[in-house]
């Protein structure tokens, strides 16, 4: 059985639908890559396969528990499904290590004593351990998202979700974050990422969706998605963004 | 110009700054308190209490604090609830820096940015949780200046509570002027303490600040 199943989603904000009947499958370990332009409805559906916004019809499952903003045990689901964001949003009033630290005492309710070595933990393996008392703003961008990334691992999620992670970047700081990506990758962590970086999408990928207007357009692995796009929209994305 | 005569009262003077400062943190703490609560149920409460609030926060800062402090003083007690002096002013400063209380916190709460909470609920936080420990701290460091001055306008503020005679600094002026008929030096000197005590806090103010607010900010 597929880790995250999508079916038929549909989401409206306002008058302007978004998603327009969207299905997906993800199975465990895999690396799949959303592409598509501005507007097409990428971003969105991320967000609601982990209940930040709310569907108006369809339905989302992962690790087959049915998603919603309402369901029962958010809170737990939510500590399997880690998201980052493109914009960071690293706590600036905590260290590195309560950022890392502050779910998983409250949440998991782990030991003082297991703070910090969980956290050593999980910055050596962004290669940040030498940062665990900096202050968030002390931090370059790419420094900041590996933090963040550090934050979602520390709460040991089964599934990763990352929105446009290197779009808020500066060009000389897109490889430290997209290594940390495919080391992790490499570990067999299922990932969905919507992102711009076609080179992390052909090469890490294991399947490629391309959304177009709130559907999903065209979807295969990425050699072949990239090789012979089907649709003339594909095809005109791919000439757009070489 | 005699201030020798007043050096015999100066037991007042010190009581009576000791229960302007009394009266001045009661209302602070209580204020502040009636302010996270009230801006917090501002932005989660239902309807009926947003409702409330909103009323609540109107009154008292549509209308003079020395009403305030004579309702509470004299018509209670025909309600059947008596204060004594101290007390009742203690109760009318502390719902009138909630009232201004509410509306600053809420200022800092509405200056966070709604990832941050987003970036909290997808770690599984509560929303307690998360406006406890993501939101409320950098919003209180937001709108900590607005607080300060909120205080010291309060600490002066308290002056108005000798029209109910509850003891403070300016009560014990009015007493020790109508003994000694020395108003110009009575009043210099009550100045300067006035003066002394918001330097004072405005000096502690910036040493807290330094000291809960220790994060760099972008700006």
């Amino acid at each position: 059985m597929a880790l995250v199943e999508i079916r038929d989603v549909r989401k409206s904000f306002g008058q302007v639908e978004v998603l327009k009947g969207v299905s997906l499958e993800v199975k465990e370990g895999e690396i799949v890559t959303i592409i598509g332009r501005s507007g097409s409805g990428k971003s969105t559906l991320l967000r609601c396969i982990n209940a930040l916004e709310k569907i108006d019809s369809g339905s989302i499952t992962v690790e087959g528990q049915a998603v919603s903003a309402g369901m029962a045990n958010l809170r737990q689901f939510r500590q399997r499904v880690g998201i980052v964001f493109q914009a960071f949003n690293l706590f600036p009033h905590l260290s590195v290590e309560k950022n890392i630290t502050l779910a998983p005492l409250l949440t998991r309710k782990i030991g003082k004593a297991e703070a910090r070595p969980l956290a050593l933990d999980v910055l050596g393996r962004v290669g940040l351990a030498d940062k665990i008392d900096a202050w968030p703003e002390r931090l370059s961008g790419g420094q900041q998202q590996r933090v963040a990334i550090a934050r979602c691992l520390a709460m040991a999620p089964h599934l990763m979700l990352f929105d446009e992670v290197t779009s808020a970047l500066d060009p000389e700081l897109v490889g430290e974050v997209l290594k940390v990506m495919e080391d992790m990758a490499r570990q067999g962590m299922t990932m969905i990422l919507v992102t711009h970086e076609m080179g992390f999408a052909r090469n890490v990928a294991n399947k490629i969706v391309f959304m177009h207007q709130g559907k999903v357009w065209e979807e295969g692995p990425p050699a072949e998605l990239f090789a012979n796009p089907k649709t003339p929209e594909l095809r005109s994305f791919i000439n757009s963004v070489k | 110009m005699n201030f020798q005569q007043l050096w015999r009262y100066q037991d007042q003077f010190i009581e009576g700054a000791l229960i302007t400062l009394a009266l001045t943190l009661i209302a602070a703490v209580v204020g502040l308190a009636i302010g996270v609560a009230g801006a917090a149920l501002l932005r989660s409460g239902s309807k009926p209490v947003r409702l409330a609030i909103r009323s609540y926060i109107e009154i008292f800062r549509n209308t003079p604090s020395l009403i305030q402090i004579f309702l509470i003083f004299f018509v209670l007690p025909a309600a059947g609830l008596k204060l004594p002096a101290f007390e009742a002013a203690a109760v009318a400063l502390s719902l009138y820096f909630g009232a201004y209380a509410i509306e600053i916190v809420r200022a800092g709460l509405d200056s966070i940015p709604k990832s941050q909470v987003e970036a909290g609920q997808c770690l599984g936080l509560t929303r307690w949780e998360v406006f406890r420990h993501i939101v409320l701290p950098p919003a209180l460091r937001n709108v900590y200046p607005a607080f300060t001055s909120q205080f010291v306008l309060l600490l002066l503020g308290t002056s108005l509570a000798s029209q109910v005679a509850a003891g403070e600094l300016f009560h014990a002026a009015s007493f020790i002027e109508s003994r000694t008929y020395r108003s110009f030096e009575v009043y210099a000197v009550v100045c300067a303490i006035y003066f002394a005590m918001v330097i004072a806090f405005k000096a502690l103010f910036a040493v807290i600040g330094l000291a809960a607010f220790r994060w760099p900010v972008r700006r």
